[in-house]
């Protein structure tokens, strides 16, 4: 250690704080992104299988983001018999 | 009925086990009717920082698994007559803890005493989610330090999505509780200040636990800070803390840094 950095201010804490905003907003976004994915799947489950039989395991849910237009894809299969 | 408040943190070692011994016993000395429970499963440690470890019989596990009754695992404090302690299990599988055994636990207690305090084990898996799915208000454990501010957000999401209350729409209460605090750091801008914190997280503030040796020594005797060493700055930090958490009108406690010359001179060198 010499003279010259024992001088020298060290507040890390600002640099900390920064990280950490930057940080936290991007993951609250990518959680609340994954839930909302999860309600939106069960809520198309629950109207599609009113009317026809459909196998829940295989209801795919997809966001594609785009600069300008995202997509949403939904892909349900569904079997060959009329609901009871 | 009593009130379910779970301590958790998300990371590990930040001081859940000893702020659940600390604000419990403060609260059963109080008056009120105190269980502190660990949810730890295979790490157990509450027994020990409580001084019960030699008296550990039957467990949380056990009681699910329809081994002993609720009353048998029960542990009464050597100190404070109404102050208990329900122990993780050491040996069994984690998995053995469901939801239901967690539900019937937790209802039985609620009608016994004033607070059940859950100490969540570390991480977001099963074990921490059972320890805050019934509670009614959370203590979330801080340090002024990035990692564990990051895992405190994660655990704040959880409890705004996996509680019970959650899922009925309603709001688990969340309270923050920075721990192993150096005021003097922070004053010099090397460590994360009050403020930061509060402000990164958006939650109130419950106390503020200052780093002192006192906190050690604690564990290493067995016995919860505000009990060993109430009039140090951690046994008062927690006893402020257990006074707001039972809801009186009482203002935060601020360790202040009372440095004499030399520690100005030659602090920021031996920082």
């Amino acid at each position: 250690m010499n003279f010259l950095s024992w001088l020298k201010p060290r507040r890390s804490a600002p640099v900390a704080r920064e990280r950490l905003e930057i940080l936290l907003q991007y993951e609250r976004s990518l959680i609340n992104q994954t839930d909302l994915i999860a309600v939106l799947r069960e809520e198309i489950l629950r109207i599609v299988a009113r009317y026809v039989v459909i196998a829940p395991d295989t209801v795919q849910v997809k966001v594609n983001r785009g600069s300008t237009v995202s997509t949403l894809a939904v892909g349900i299969r569904v079997h060959n018999v009329p609901a009871a | 009925m009593g009130k379910v408040v779970v301590v958790t943190s998300g990371k590990g070692g930040v001081g859940k086990t000893t702020t659940t011994a600390a604000l419990g016993a403060a609260l059963a000395q109080g008056g009120q009717s105190v269980v502190v429970v660990d949810f730890d499963v295979g790490l157990r440690n509450l027994d020990l920082v409580m001084g019960a470890e030699r008296r550990v019989v039957y467990d949380l596990i056990t009681v699910i698994q329809g081994v002993a009754k609720l009353p048998q695992a029960l542990i009464r404090d050597k100190r404070i007559e109404n102050l208990w302690l329900l122990p993780a299990s050491q040996t069994r599988d984690k998995d053995a803890l469901t939801e239901e055994g967690v539900g019937l636990v937790i209802s039985q207690l609620r009608q016994d005493y004033d607070w059940i305090i859950c100490d969540s084990p570390a991480g977001i898996e099963r074990g921490a989610v059972l320890a805050m799915r019934h509670a009614d208000a959370a203590i979330i454990v801080t340090n002024p330090e990035v990692s564990s501010v990051r895992d405190s957000d994660r655990i704040i999401g959880l409890l705004d999505s996996k509680t019970l209350k959650a899922e009925r729409g309603e709001r688990v209460e969340k309270d923050l509780l920075i721990t192993r605090y150096d005021p003097a750091r922070a004053a010099r801008g090397e460590m994360l200040n009050v403020d930061d914190i509060v402000e990164i997280l958006s939650i109130p503030l419950l106390g503020i636990i200052p780093e002192s040796e006192h906190v050690l020594r604690a564990s290493n005797l067995g016995s919860p800070v505000t009990l060993c060493a109430p009039t140090s700055e951690p046994g008062r930090a927690y006893w402020n803390a257990a006074q707001r958490l039972n809801g009186e009108d009482v203002e935060v406690i601020v360790p202040s840094s009372k440095k004499g010359f030399f520690d100005r001179l030659f602090g920021r060198r031996a920082a």
